[in-house]
């Protein structure tokens, strides 16, 4: 007689499915965890993407020194002008130098249904500070003129907050500005702002110093050289730093925030879920005692039983993950939006599914279940095959 | 009590199984309790604020000052007993992530708030030392600090190094109160910016107004911001709870997420629970069978279970009530960002009623199918 090695596949889902109740309660608390860890990193993910395409890579911002956000810094108009002239700093094809003198405040905007407003970034920039950014396309309406007290608003801006129709005024600063267009910037953090003239802007606020410069490199590699020599250039007291790092640095406190309240809950989460599959197997082991000693009767091996117990184990972990999954993908139609505690505005942003999240989750499942059933599969494993027929 | 002794020691029977649910049960109990403690924590700062205060700042945006100049006319509208101000300054001790609110505040400060306690001989060093800061008590502890330490600072909005000397310590009336924060003197901060860009000296983040009573809040707010209508430098007022609730809205969604993910763990657990009951009332058909046999009704198998259920819910969710303070104490220390961080009797309420809300739901479902249960059917089982 030939001694048979794996137990089949088809055995253990049966098993699954015989016990339906079960299955489908240690597999429903199993996804509800796999549900939170999913969502809680397509967040990240979501709040990394929107701050990271936000900068142009051959795109370099100036600050004050000191300053962590555009907010808080400033720049006299004599420092832009000498920032203006560096070799470094593309020209266009006009002859012109492709930067944009940028002023940055904070207004309160109420979001549609809130009580309390929220902070809302308004961008002034100079004529071409739409073209140094590729990402930006208006959707509606038309670009605002120079010289004028018109805005154009971001996309995110309009769909989340009250008074922001083309053709609607706000008023802030003794002035009312008329919204005259609509622009997506492609899920990038500019979308959570309102754009105008900076010239005007800072007249109205009775301001004469930019907040941040933003100039286009003649290519990538000349950051380094531009950013030694406006550090040490004597009658500067700014740095420059890529467009990239510049907006993912004022993500760091929030993503590290999320990252952490939401691994800590998936943690204390995932415990219940473990004991609960756990739980479960130690059943599955419990009332099948004559079961595992017929088969080791017939022949299959403590390998082959671990093995078996181990797979159905997984494979609940597996369910659970494919279905908590499936429910996060669904959020991925939902945005989020929240102050960001390093720039005081609000910031809004999408869950965002990535292929390396898929993996992690399913993994996370997958280990779940791996650590609820091996205890139980071992002990199905180590039965005495006289005694567990005896028990039947 | 033939019950009673009958229920418990159905419970006991499987005493893996029990143990691993009363496990659970207790974790999810403690992570509920300390989510919701979470979102309390957001609102201690307008749960602490008082209502015969006003705050006035920028109509544009908290980011913009109003001249310094404001305070006298507000000094003289009726109703308004004593007016200061106060300035955010955001600078760094040592590195971004030790952070901790600092305001440049007017010498009459401390005086809008009784609910901080400084002695008179404290006050009196500060107010002679230019340079001098008082420090709350519970940031004091946090770092360390004493009267008569040095603390540097590393400006963000005002660039530079400031030296600061502590010269006083405030506490807190009660618990409630943050005490989380400093102030130095804003006649410093305004020097000093004098010298290096003249345009920003004169000028404050916001004003805070002790008015004689809360009725007249309305009034003082509206005249406050009518006085200064259509002048360079407009103004908002609302209540201090009102202007503390504005940053708990900024976070809005962030809370909405919290609340919503800790009645998630309460489902996972109700899932567990659920689970345990429904495999514990399946492997005793038989025995259901027999007890109806010798004449016990369906409703007596139905109140065995659900006594069952409550027994391991009671076991699991006191645990985690009892250890929600104590962990609430630890996590406090460790994070640190929370000032305020005690359970409060509601999500104590809320607990119990979860706790009891899982034991009767997952126990629902088994006693039904055990009251059903056919006494032939039963008894077959065994076979």
């Amino acid at each position: 007689m030939s001694t048979p090695t794996a137990i089949p596949f088809a055995y253990i889902l049966r098993n699954l499915w015989t016990r339906r109740l079960t299955t489908a309660l240690t597999a429903g608390g199993l996804a509800l965890v796999v549900f939170v860890f999913a969502a809680v990193l397509m967040l990240d993910a979501g709040l990394k993407q929107t701050l990271v395409t936000t900068g142009e890579l051959d795109n370099a911002v100036a600050i004050r020194k000191g300053a962590e956000t555009e907010i808080q810094s400033g720049i006299s108009r004599m420092q832009a002008s000498v920032i203006e002239t560096h070799p470094a700093v593309a020209t266009g094809a006009d002859g012109r130098r492709l930067v944009s003198k940028e002023a940055v405040v904070l207004i309160s905007l109420k979001k549609n249904g809130a009580e309390k407003p929220s902070n809302i970034v308004i961008r002034g920039i100079s004529e071409l500070g739409i073209d140094l950014r590729p990402q930006i396309k208006l959707v509606a309406g038309r670009r605002f003129k120079m010289g004028s007290s018109e805005i154009i608003v971001g996309s995110s801006i309009a769909k989340g907050f009250e008074g922001v129709a083309i053709g609607n005024t706000l008023r802030f600063a003794q002035h009312d500005w008329t919204v005259v267009g609509i622009f997506d910037a492609g899920g990038s953090g500019f979308d959570s702002e309102i754009w105008g003239d900076a010239d005007q802007l800072l007249q109205s606020f009775r301001r004469s110093a930019y907040s941040s410069m933003v100039v286009k490199l003649t290519n990538a590699d000349a950051f380094d050289r531009f950013r030694a020599d406006i550090d040490t250039d004597p009658r500067l007291t700014n740095e420059v730093k890529r467009e990239q790092t510049f907006y993912s640095d004022q993500s760091k406190a929030l993503s590290t925030f999320i990252t952490i309240l939401g691994m800590t809950l998936t943690v204390i989460f995932s415990v219940g879920a473990m004991i609960g599959a756990m739980i479960t197997m130690y059943a599955s082991v419990a009332s099948r005692v004559g079961e595992i000693g017929t088969l080791r009767a017939l022949g299959f091996r403590r390998s082959s039983v671990l093995y078996a117990f181990v797979a159905e184990a997984l494979m609940l972990g597996l369910v659970g993950g494919l279905i908590g999954l499936a429910f996060a993908s669904l959020m991925q139609f939902a945005s989020f939006s929240t102050t960001n505690f390093q720039t005081f505005a609000d910031l809004s942003f999408r869950f965002t599914l990535t292929a390396g999240i898929v993996t992690k989750t399913l993994l996370f499942a997958l280990g779940m279940g791996l650590i609820g059933g091996f205890l139980p599969a071992m002990r199905a494993a180590r039965m005495n095959i006289v005694d567990s027929l005896r028990a039947a | 009590m033939f019950i009673l002794n009958l229920i418990f020691r159905n419970a006991f029977r499987h005493r893996l199984r029990t143990l691993l649910t009363v496990v659970g049960l207790m974790i999810a109990v403690l992570a509920f309790g300390l989510l919701r403690t979470v979102v309390d924590a957001w609102y201690a700062g307008a749960a602490a604020s008082s209502s015969t205060r006003l705050v006035t700042r920028s109509a544009i945006s908290l980011t913009f000052f109003l001249p310094v100049s404001y305070g006298s006319r507000i000094r003289g509208l009726e109703g308004v007993k004593t007016v200061a101000w106060s300035n955010w300054f955001g600078g760094v001790y040592q590195e971004p992530k030790n952070f901790f609110p600092q305001f440049a505040v007017s010498e009459n400060y401390m005086d809008l708030y009784p609910e901080f306690i400084l002695s008179d001989e404290d006050r009196q060093a500060w107010l002679r030392d230019r340079k001098g800061v008082l420090v709350g008590r519970q940031l004091a502890d946090q770092f360390g600090f004493k009267v008569g330490d040095a603390l540097p600072i590393r400006g963000t909005i005002y660039a530079g190094n400031w030296e600061f000397t502590v010269r006083g310590i405030f506490d807190g009336i009660d618990d409630t109160k943050v005490t989380r924060q400093m102030m130095f003197h804003w006649s410093y901060l305004d020097e000093t910016v004098r010298k290096v860009s003249p345009r920003r000296a004169g000028y404050t983040g916001v004003y805070v107004i002790g008015i004689d009573s809360m009725d007249n809040a309305a009034v003082i707010s509206r005249n406050v911001d009518a006085l200064f209508a259509n002048s360079l430098a407009e103004t908002l007022n609302e209540t201090e709870q009102a202007f503390q609730l504005g940053f708990v809205a900024m976070s809005d969604q962030i809370i909405a997420a919290i609340r919503i993910v800790s009645y998630v763990v309460i489902l996972i657990i109700m899932a567990v629970m659920a689970n345990t009951m429904a495999m514990s009332a399946r492997e005793r058909n038989a025995e259901y069978a027999t007890m109806k046999a010798l004449g016990f009704g369906p409703g007596f198998l139905a109140l065995l279970i659900f006594g069952e259920s409550l027994l391991i819910a009671i076991i699991g969710g006191g645990l985690g009530i009892a250890l929600t303070a104590p962990a609430a104490e630890a996590f406090k220390s460790v994070a640190g960002i929370f000032p305020i961080f005690s359970v409060s009797n509601d999500t104590i309420v809320i607990q119990v009623a979860c706790s009891l809300g899982v034991a009767l739901i997952a126990a629902v479902v088994p006693a039904i199918r055990a009251s059903r249960v056919k006494i032939v059917d039963g008894l077959r089982a065994i076979g």
